[in-house]
């Protein structure tokens, strides 16, 4: 049982909701860079939320199912004949080509019973810096072939058709892919805030920042006027958390994404509000933001509202596998 | 007994993690402190606490996106609690014992740092061969990446002025008061004065890091021969 790779498309790893407890000895949790779609991926084919999937970044693959396969593809919206956020039975010999991101960045292909790989330190996910996790530690490539746990996507898809008559019709909401640009993203002050004068805090959160092309899984690079500090002395290192918005020397800032270092000496001039880094994920080089400055209380507002969207939604699709 | 230090403050990293704060500048007694508190917390266990990091100047918490609390008010209470009983300093930590080859081939910047100090190269490796205070002040940067406080004064010199693009793995490097171990290719500032053949990073290990936070560190010279050896066998 497995799934065939034609085309790898520009960067399509492995991800669940990462590996935890191990930051004192600098491993960054990595996982999902938007695990809302995850989770939402994963319940259109029945699987549990975190179960690992394709994380399909801007230009998509071309599989071919070797089995019949319940599949769904969530997150970003991409061009080419993929039907996004519905389960999907893929059929044994049929190819899907994912096309090149229209709207949003990251999608992510959920397979019904999940793929038949071992986890390193407690997680499916790909790391490629340490080149270990998800599929040989590497993004995928022409001809890898994807070995899948079981097959149980006959039987999810039966289970779905009971419900939904022969077809399939409704659709999943995507709940971190942006309708307009540019994004809001809520922020709280930093540690370092305090360290920029009065004009250069304002430019932070007056800027409508652009994705820069040199972003990643580690971070992403913002372009835009260069945010200078009037003193050079160094800050001692310290700890750094997903959605942190560093400055280096060079004035532009990064806003650490999944993959980032769970230490730095440069000054963090604000943190990303938890409920907005995966709608941040969704930015693809060029993409537009600004910030908006928030109190933690109504970060973790955000936070509320947005499980509670993702918890509705689940239950939504529970409710049409029977569950 | 000392009188233990009070947090600064809690510095909330966003609304899912906390960094309560002892000091902005490196103490080597408060960052013992900081693993201490770090392991009471560990051990006491923390409902939607994921991962406790000890850092330089005090210890920040990560909570689960699942949590519906104040991380930065949980924080601040976990850790009035745990103060009140903190692990002995001696009863934490590992002694990790680091051979490294000083050979010319791998201490890319061991003339340099002896034209900055004036201390012959050889007497440089000596010095840092024979540190006996050496510890593990925090791991970051990069997985299994320890900055090891207690340099020699003597050895003391500032970060190059134009960091390498590419410091090999394994490669033993020094700045300011402390010693740092490559574990992966990576880019960076230190003055690389040896090379290790230990893996201070594997996944595939159970601990995967060689180095923790508060762990003992000795190093001592070896030569090329043993280095090929120990790192064939590693």
């Amino acid at each position: 049982m497995s799934i065939r790779v034609l085309r790898p498309g520009l960067l399509t790893t492995v991800q669940d909701m990462g590996r935890h407890g191990l930051q004192h000895v600098g491993l960054c949790p990595g996982g999902a860079m938007d695990p809302v779609s995850l989770a939402l991926a994963n319940a259109l084919v029945g699987n549990a939320p975190g179960a690992a999937a394709l994380e399909i970044t801007v230009i998509g693959p071309e599989l071919l199912f070797e089995h019949d396969s319940l599949v769904a593809l969530c997150g970003a919206e991409f061009q080419g004949a993929f039907p996004a956020n519905r389960p999907l039975l893929a059929r044994a010999g049929e190819r899907l080509s994912v096309g090149r991101a229209v709207r949003g960045a990251r999608a992510y292909l959920a397979v019904a019973g999940g793929f038949a790989i071992e986890p390193v330190l407690g997680s499916c996910s790909t790391y490629l810096p340490g080149h270990f996790g998800g599929f040989e530690g590497r993004a995928l490539r022409h001809g890898d072939a994807l070995p899948l746990v079981e097959d149980v996507s006959a039987e999810r898809f039966a289970a779905l058709k009971r419900r939904s008559g022969s077809s399939v019709r409704w659709l999943a909401p995507p709940l971190t892919v942006p309708d307009r640009e540019p994004i809001v993203v809520h922020a709280i002050e930093g540690q370092h805030f305090g360290l920029f004068d009065a004009a250069v805090q304002r430019t932070f959160f007056d800027t409508v920042w652009k994705v820069a092309p040199e972003s990643n899984r580690m971070g992403f690079r913002l372009a835009g006027p260069a945010l200078v500090r009037n003193t050079t002395d160094e800050i001692l290192s310290g700890p750094t958390a997903l959605g942190s918005v560093q400055v280096p020397a060079n004035g532009l800032p990064i806003a650490l994404m999944a993959d980032h270092q769970t230490t730095g000496g440069y000054p963090r001039i604000a943190e990303i509000a938890a409920a907005d880094v995966p709608r941040v994920a969704q930015l693809a080089p060029g993409a537009r933001l600004h910030f908006a400055l928030t109190g933690l209380d109504t970060a973790r507002e955000l936070r509320r509202d947005a499980k509670e969207r993702l918890d509705a939604a689940l239950q939504a699709i529970a409710w049409e596998f029977g569950n | 007994m000392a009188k233990l230090p009070k947090p600064l403050g809690v510095v909330p990293l966003g609304d899912l993690a906390a960094y309560v704060e002892f000091s902005r500048t490196l103490d080597l007694e408060i960052n013992s402190v900081a693993q201490r508190l770090a392991a009471a917390i560990v051990a006491r266990g923390a409902p939607g606490v994921r991962d406790v990091v000890p850092a330089l100047g005090g210890v920040a918490l990560h909570f689960d996106p699942a949590f519906d609390g104040d991380a930065a008010k949980t924080a601040a209470e976990l850790v009035e609690q745990c103060m009140k009983k903190l692990p002995d300093a001696d009863d934490l930590g590992r002694e990790i014992e680091v051979p490294v080859c000083y050979d010319p081939e791998f201490a890319l910047d061991l003339d340099e740092v002896s034209s900055k100090t004036k201390i012959p190269p050889q007497e440089i490796v000596k010095r840092h061969a024979g540190g006996d205070e050496y510890r593990v002040l925090m791991v970051g940067f990069s997985p299994g990446h320890p900055y090891i406080g207690g340099l020699d004064p003597k050895l003391s010199v500032p970060r190059r002025a134009t960091p390498r693009a590419q410091v090999p793995a394994g490669s033993v490097a020094i700045a300011n008061l402390q010693t740092v171990v490559y574990p992966y290719e990576i880019p960076g500032g230190w003055n690389v004065i040896g090379r290790t053949p230990l893996v201070a990073f594997d996944a595939s290990r159970g601990a995967p890091s060689l180095f923790a936070p508060g762990d003992r560190v000795r190093f001592h010279a070896i030569d090329r021969r043993e280095y090929d050896l120990r790192k064939e066998s590693a």
